[in-house]
């Protein structure tokens, strides 16, 4: 933490970008969406649309794993924050994917849709418990 | 007003004189399961006028409030006393945090599903290059949304629930999300332009 920080009591502490990544991951998954949309109603060439999908997994777990490693982080508020976010999200996927199914996708797309789906969702929560537990340890 | 010394040496009031901050107003709760049900029934029973009512006055209102909130409420708030800023934050981000995402919801299923009956979404569609734009275009207000905008909005209202609430950090917190609503503001012009090009 820099003197500065110290001083304003911002929570500055040198880590990883988790936002920046998060937000990386989430325009990957938009961008595999939207591909596999601009193609309806024919089917669209899955490699390009599989590509985003590995780049968004890669790219959150990487943010994890830095996460993870990132010292006198606030777990407690990151965990307290995430369960409720991830339930609330679980509610829009599961809404998604009813939609997905009602609409008769079926086989290797709606697994890639899914899977998409599940790396939006995944994301969501973790934006927001660190941005919230990120100023929690200024504090304590 | 009565005020505490903090870490950042300046002033905020104290944990007493400020209305309890609750995360999710859950007086507003009825409200949004109310707007979410009569969509989710509108787009089952393919009504055309509800559907063009949700994406219509959704997009207007999400539309609106970004660009009142970017570019009036934003400047507005660079110009008040941190104790006042604490209190205006403390009684519009709660409600924020209600309002965008069933604005949002209206606006975006409504609007595909409409897209969907329309024929607009099909690749034969004459147009169907503006259908794809206005998919970016929302994809790179959902990424600022969900990454800046809504965090934002959670960890301003998690700090002004203690009972010393750091105005250093609900100042920078608020300039992310003010930021964050003029970008979204910025976009929804962009989406103006497809929309006007769409429906002509």
């Amino acid at each position: 933490m820099t003197a500065a920080s110290r001083t304003t009591g911002l929570a500055e502490q040198p880590g990883p970008k988790v936002t920046e990544l998060g937000m990386l991951s989430i325009g990957l998954v938009a961008g595999g969406v939207i591909y596999l949309a601009a193609y309806l109603p024919r089917r669209a060439p899955l490699v390009p649309a599989v590509v985003l999908l590995a780049a968004a997994v890669a790219v959150l777990v990487t943010n994890v794993v830095l996460l993870l490693r990132r010292p006198g982080f606030a777990w407690w508020r990151f965990r307290q924050v995430a369960r409720w976010m991830l339930l609330a999200y679980l509610v829009v996927a599961g809404m998604l994917e009813f939609t997905f199914v009602y609409d008769h996708t079926h086989g290797a797309v709606l697994a890639l849709m899914t899977l998409l789906l599940a790396t939006f969702t995944l994301n969501v929560p973790l934006l927001a418990a660190f941005t919230v537990a990120q100023f929690e340890g200024s504090r304590e | 007003m009565a005020v505490v010394e903090t870490t950042a040496g300046t002033l905020a009031p104290p944990a007493g004189e400020r209305p309890r901050v609750a995360i999710v107003p859950l007086r507003g709760l009825p409200v949004v399961a109310l707007v979410v049900v009569a969509l989710v029934v509108s787009i089952a029973g393919n009504w055309a006028w509800p559907l063009d009512f949700f994406h219509v006055a959704g997009g207007g209102a999400w539309t609106a409030v970004d660009l009142f909130m970017g570019f009036v409420i934003g400047p507005i708030m660079r110009t008040l006393s941190v104790p006042a800023r604490i209190e205006l934050t403390t009684r519009l981000m709660p409600k924020m945090l209600l309002i965008m995402p069933t604005l949002v919801t209206m606006t975006l299923a409504a609007g595909f599903q409409l897209a969907r009956n329309n024929g607009m979404l099909s690749g034969s569609y004459g147009r169907h290059a503006w259908v794809v734009a206005s998919m970016v275009v929302v994809a790179v207000m959902a990424v600022t949304a969900l990454a800046l905008l809504q965090p934002a909005n959670i960890a301003v209202l998690f700090e002004l629930r203690k009972p010393r609430p750091n105005p250093a950090i609900v100042q920078k917190l608020m300039r992310r999300f003010i930021y964050a609503a003029a970008v979204t503001g910025a976009m929804q012009v962009a989406t103006l332009v497809i929309m006007t090009r769409l429906a002509t």
